[in-house]
């Protein structure tokens, strides 16, 4: 007899039609059927969602904050990609 | 790392904290951080999930349909509240194993709350009205604390709890315009939960081990005996409102402080109940224990069946 815990899922969960999946918490669950029907019952409660996605946890890959400044820091002194780095005269009103 | 290491990192982290940023699961903390929300924080989804028993008792005996249904819900809810807080905690690299573990050998603690009996309907009102009201009070303030997903899983307990409170209250209204039988039996449950209620909200302040390094972390805002007085002065209109009576002769408006003045509480009481001499401790935890044994097998026949269902894909697949 198998004596294996049920794994760890994460849940996403869209608000309404129009919005993205938002992750809102995680759960246990033996499959993704019942980690669907488990989400349901734990995280919309009061509609706060039209569809949900579930995905186990070891299948996320993320980034370790420890390599934030590798990762990250070469965006920031990259001014030019915002549009106030650009002069502009007065007169031009809608740009 | 070296120790030098270990302090600089602290000393950032600290800083990280005071400037009011959050941390992230993946984020360096300090070993204490870890084992103290790990500590908090499961003892938190244990009164939650043990907090259902008391409610249990009565759903199949609620006086109404209307009655019945908030009851559920409520109880549904606490299950909800549970689950959210053991994921939570599940972040700081503990498992739910564990945690059940924790808690059906003693070593993590709920709150002493619920080992006191549900003996009769009354006590569905006082338990949503006063524990719920208590809880709240403790809870706020925690939707702001440090660490993200303790934070984030706060704020959906307190947008749901809100209902809870007032069904409990409700029922009291009821039971107090009631028959005279039915408003001595929201007294006797009032007499009952008063005190209890007033304990759950922690030592005092000069007895409490944790509030310092606590409130440092962000962990709690407020100490135990600013919340009890809050939670006593914004009690006591609602009792009198019913026409209940709060059962402390020595409760008194003083006018200078613009608070309440209250009687003493029982303490040796309060550490009995924590060390498991309360009334219902050894119930309360033969209901979970059996749960989780008793539920084993279909735990482990879930399992069985998806990996089954997995494997037949395999073998479609190839």
């Amino acid at each position: 007899m198998s004596t294996k815990n049920w794994p760890l899922w994460e849940v996403f969960v869209r608000s309404k039609n129009g919005l993205e999946h938002r992750h809102c918490g995680s759960l246990h669950a033996a499959d993704e059927d019942m980690a669907l029907e488990n989400a349901r019952d734990v995280y919309t409660r009061r509609s706060e969602g039209v569809s949900i996605w579930v995905v186990e946890s070891k299948h996320i890959t993320a980034s370790n904050p420890e390599n934030n400044g590798e990762m990250f820091e070469p965006a920031q002194d990259k001014v030019y990609r915002h549009p106030t780095f650009y002069d502009l005269p007065d007169e031009v009103k809608h740009m | 790392m070296s120790e030098e290491q270990i302090k600089s990192l602290e000393k950032q982290f600290e800083a990280r904290i005071a400037r009011d940023e959050k941390i992230e699961p993946k984020d360096w903390m300090p070993e204490k951080y870890r084992k103290t929300h790990i500590r908090q924080m499961s003892q938190h989804a244990h009164s939650e999930i043990v907090g259902m028993l008391p409610e249990g008792n009565w759903i199949t005996r609620a006086p109404s349909l209307r009655r019945k249904v908030a009851l559920l819900a409520k109880v549904q809810d606490e299950a909800g509240h549970g689950l959210y807080l053991y994921s939570a905690t599940e972040t700081l690299g503990i498992s739910r194993e564990e945690m059940y573990e924790q808690l059906h050998t003693g070593k993590a603690k709920y709150s002493s709350i619920f080992n006191y009996p549900t003996i009769t309907w009354a006590d569905m009102g006082a338990i949503g009205w006063l524990v719920d009201g208590a809880a709240i009070i403790n809870q706020v303030p925690l939707c702001n604390t440090s660490y993200g997903p303790y934070a984030r899983a706060m704020i959906r307990v307190c947008k749901e709890e809100s209902f809870h409170q007032r069904q409990g209250y409700e029922i009291m209204i009821k039971l107090a315009n009631g028959t005279p039988e039915q408003k001595e039996m929201a007294q006797d449950a009032l007499n009952r939960w008063w005190w209890p209620s007033l304990m759950m909200l922690g030592p005092t302040d000069a007895e409490s081990i944790h509030t310092e390094q606590s409130m440092k972390w962000k962990l709690k805002r407020k100490s135990n005996d600013d919340l009890r007085q809050q939670f006593i002065d914004q009690t006591v209109p609602q009792a009198e409102l019913i026409g209940l009576t709060i059962p402390d002769p020595d409760l008194k408006w003083n006018e200078e402080r613009k608070s309440y003045d209250f009687g003493a509480i029982d303490w040796d009481e309060f550490w009995q109940v924590v060390k498991g001499h309360g009334p219902m401790n050894k119930v309360r935890m033969k209901a979970r224990v059996d749960a989780w044994e008793n539920g084993k097998w279909v735990r482990d026949a879930a399992m069985a069946h998806a990996e089954k269902k997995q494997e037949r894909k395999e073998k479609q697949a190839v």
